[in-house]
């Protein structure tokens, strides 16, 4: 059983401002029920452009309901420029959170308050852009890549969790990791602060203790800092690693490129003998 | 707040006599079976009586009884000793509805180099028993489909099924774990070589389960260990669990015209009036032959998490075979092999009754479940003039 919080179960079992809302200025349908998620979203506003009334309609889970609710409460009162704030991480937020594998539901009350507001200001909704990289649930690449950034997802399961994408079928997962990397690449380029040596070291330390460590480890092995000289790591395999042919590419495709994207994007990690 | 307990194919309650015949074994007589004392050794007696009891139940002799810790390892020791046995052959014929436990096993060995067929079922839940003759191959190690299924509770001929296999030198097992107790089984009769039980799900504790093996079947132990169950599965006996479970078969075998009497009455009683009182709702798998004490049943335009939490407030429990029940996204497997479409699957639930449900309860989820739905579906989006409901009114059903 879904472990929710209070507010979401009574939000679920008291849903406020639920139907659609008598000439509804902002209107928008997300999702669909072959989805099992769907969320029609309608609301008005007086001369000022301050939401006035919301009203919401929804197919889906406990949390699906609450989020909607939520969501109706959240942008009543508001201006347009104010509503157009709201992330889905607020969602969750003023439901006191939800369980990370439905964090897609938050994300859904989130997409169906930009759409009712593009319809609010008479843009055109927007076609989906992008290609659909996941066929199952037919999200597309920028969906993944904005839910990456604004989330700040770092693997397969975080990205499912939060848009769906690669939770039928999984042929996709190659695909969204891609995405993943480059959309960490892209973090990585601004100009690295400046650092000093005894920052350099710590941070170093910070980052195999809390990045590399807790993954080698789930593996049997692990690594330990041995000396930081300029930008060479040194480090010492241990466990299953320093038994593991693969340690080479671990060192390098890992343990480096997470030091480098962390830490520096100059260092170079070494092994030194045990 | 009364409990009433509708999800008897999860598992059921330790009924109270099985409780009873236990309960010495933990405290007052918790010598090892396999010790030389009399304190010790008396144990073993009570373990040959559960294994009579349990032949009784299936109609064979006590020795072809293996005690197991549940129906998920039998269910793996089964196919794992066939593939031991036959290292030559590489191919494994299953169904698409199976549990997880042979599932999920079978994906395993698909990604370990073994070639899997997983026969489809038809729209009502019934297996293409064409298609599984066709797929018996000299390469093929062991056949193993399930004899009723734990979400629709339709049977498969599994007799039919053991025979084609037989016929062709080739193994046959069976998850039998939701037809113990529930339909008449007689192994004497029965070309099946091993058959899965689970204690819990038939009035014994968790913890305890059987794999029937037929007498010359050959077969390669899962646990190795000590000589225990004539040294087939290592390891010290679950004394007072198998005690339990061979009182439960015992119960069982007592309890099967209930079942299929007043039991069966309760869910077509229950599927009936739901369906009566509720409109766009169908039964999955109500056309098939399925187990007296089951249905499933979709409740169109709305989800099945959101319904099972609404029932819970009432004190009924239920499973449900929607994608946010499980944890995946995607809907029961067993539904979507049906080709259930995505907007009835969502919302199944399935009730599954026991012994111990009574008229009173049934009465009550009747006329619960309405106002249950009619509130879902105020919420829902495609409730109001479903005729734009994603084409649903156009699906064949």
């Amino acid at each position: 059983m879904w472990d929710y919080t209070d507010k979401v179960k009574e939000h679920f079992q008291n849903p406020r401002n639920v139907g659609e809302v008598e000439d509804a200025e902002g209107v928008a349908e997300v999702g669909s029920m072959s989805c099992g998620d769907a969320l029609k979203l309608t609301f008005k506003t007086d001369k000022k452009g301050k939401i006035t009334d919301a009203k919401f309609k929804t197919f889906g889970c406990a949390s699906a309901i609450a989020s909607s609710s939520a969501l109706t409460e959240m942008i009543k009162g508001k201006t347009i420029e104010e509503a157009e704030k709201i992330s889905n991480e607020d969602i969750a937020d003023y439901l006191g959170g939800l369980p990370k594998e439905k964090m897609h539901c938050s994300v859904l009350g989130q997409q169906a308050l930009e759409q009712a507001i593009a319809h609010y200001k008479g843009e055109a909704v927007a076609e989906k852009e992008g290609e659909i990289v996941c066929e199952c649930f037919g999200i597309t690449d920028k969906e993944i890549e904005t839910a990456i950034r604004e989330n700040n997802l770092s693997t397969i399961e975080d990205v499912i969790n939060y848009t769906k994408a690669g939770g039928g079928c999984e042929n996709c997962h190659g695909a969204i990791l891609e995405i993943i990397q480059k959309v960490r690449g892209e973090e990585k380029a601004p100009a690295p602060p400046k650092m000093s040596n005894m920052q350099k070291i710590k941070k170093i330390e910070e980052t195999i203790a809390n990045e590399i460590s807790p993954s080698l480890k789930q593996d049997g092995g692990n690594v330990e800092l041995v000396d930081v000289v300029g930008n060479r790591v040194l480090v010492k395999m241990q466990g299953s690693c320093a038994v593991c042919k693969a340690s080479q590419q671990t060192l390098k495709n890992f343990v480096e490129a997470k030091l480098r994207e962390m830490v520096w994007p100059d260092l170079v990690v070494e092994e030194v003998a045990p | 707040m009364k409990t009433i307990y509708l999800d008897n194919n999860a598992t059921t309650q330790v009924a109270p006599e099985v409780l009873e015949e236990m309960t010495p074994y933990f405290h007052d007589l918790y010598g090892n079976p396999s010790s030389a004392h009399t304190f010790g050794g008396q144990m073993g007696k009570k373990i040959r009586e559960a294994r009579e009891n349990a032949a009784l139940l299936l109609g064979v002799e006590p020795g072809e009884i293996l005690f197991t810790s549940c129906g998920s390892e039998s269910d793996n020791a089964a196919i794992r000793s066939a593939l031991e046995l036959n290292p030559d052959k590489r191919h494994i014929v299953t169904s698409r509805v199976e549990h997880p436990a042979i599932k999920s096993y079978c994906e395993h060995l698909a990604n370990n180099g073994y070639r899997i067929t997983q026969i489809p079922v038809d729209k009502d839940g019934n297996l293409d028993v064409a298609a599984y003759e066709e797929s018996l191959t000299p390469d093929t190690a062991i056949a193993t489909v399930m004899w009723g299924n734990n979400e629709t509770g339709v049977v498969f001929p599994v007799e039919q099924l053991a025979t084609l296999a037989k016929d062709r030198g080739i193994l046959f097992h069976s998850d039998g774990v939701q037809v113990a107790g529930k339909i008449p089984i007689n192994m004497k009769e029965s070309q099946v070589d091993m058959l899965s039980l689970s204690g819990h799900k038939l009035h014994a504790p968790k913890g305890v389960g059987i794999l029937y093996i037929r007498k010359g079947v050959p077969f390669s132990p899962f646990i190795i260990g000590g000589h225990q169950e004539m040294g087939r599965r290592g390891g010290t006996e679950n004394t007072a669990g198998i005690i339990g479970l061979g009182k439960a078969c015992q119960l069982a075998l007592a309890n099967m015209e209930d079942e299929n009497t007043r039991v069966k009455d309760l869910r077509d009683r229950l599927e009936t009036e739901i369906l009566k009182r509720i409109p766009k709702t169908r039964v999955n798998g109500g056309e098939a032959q399925r187990l007296p004490n089951t249905s499933n049943i979709s409740f169109e335009f709305i989800e099945g998490e959101a319904i099972l939490l609404q029932m819970d407030s009432y004190g009924i429990c239920a499973s449900s075979g929607s994608a946010c029940t499980s944890g995946s996204l995607q809907p029961s497997h067993v539904l979507r092999a049906m080709g259930v479409p995505f907007t009835m699957a969502h919302g199944s639930i399935r009730f599954s009754l026991s012994i111990y449900n009574t008229a009173e309860e049934i009465d009550f989820v009747i006329e619960t479940m309405p106002p249950i739905i009619e509130k879902l579906r105020a919420l829902s989006p495609f409730w109001e003039g479903n005729a734009r409901s994603c084409g649903a009114d156009k699906m064949p059903f």
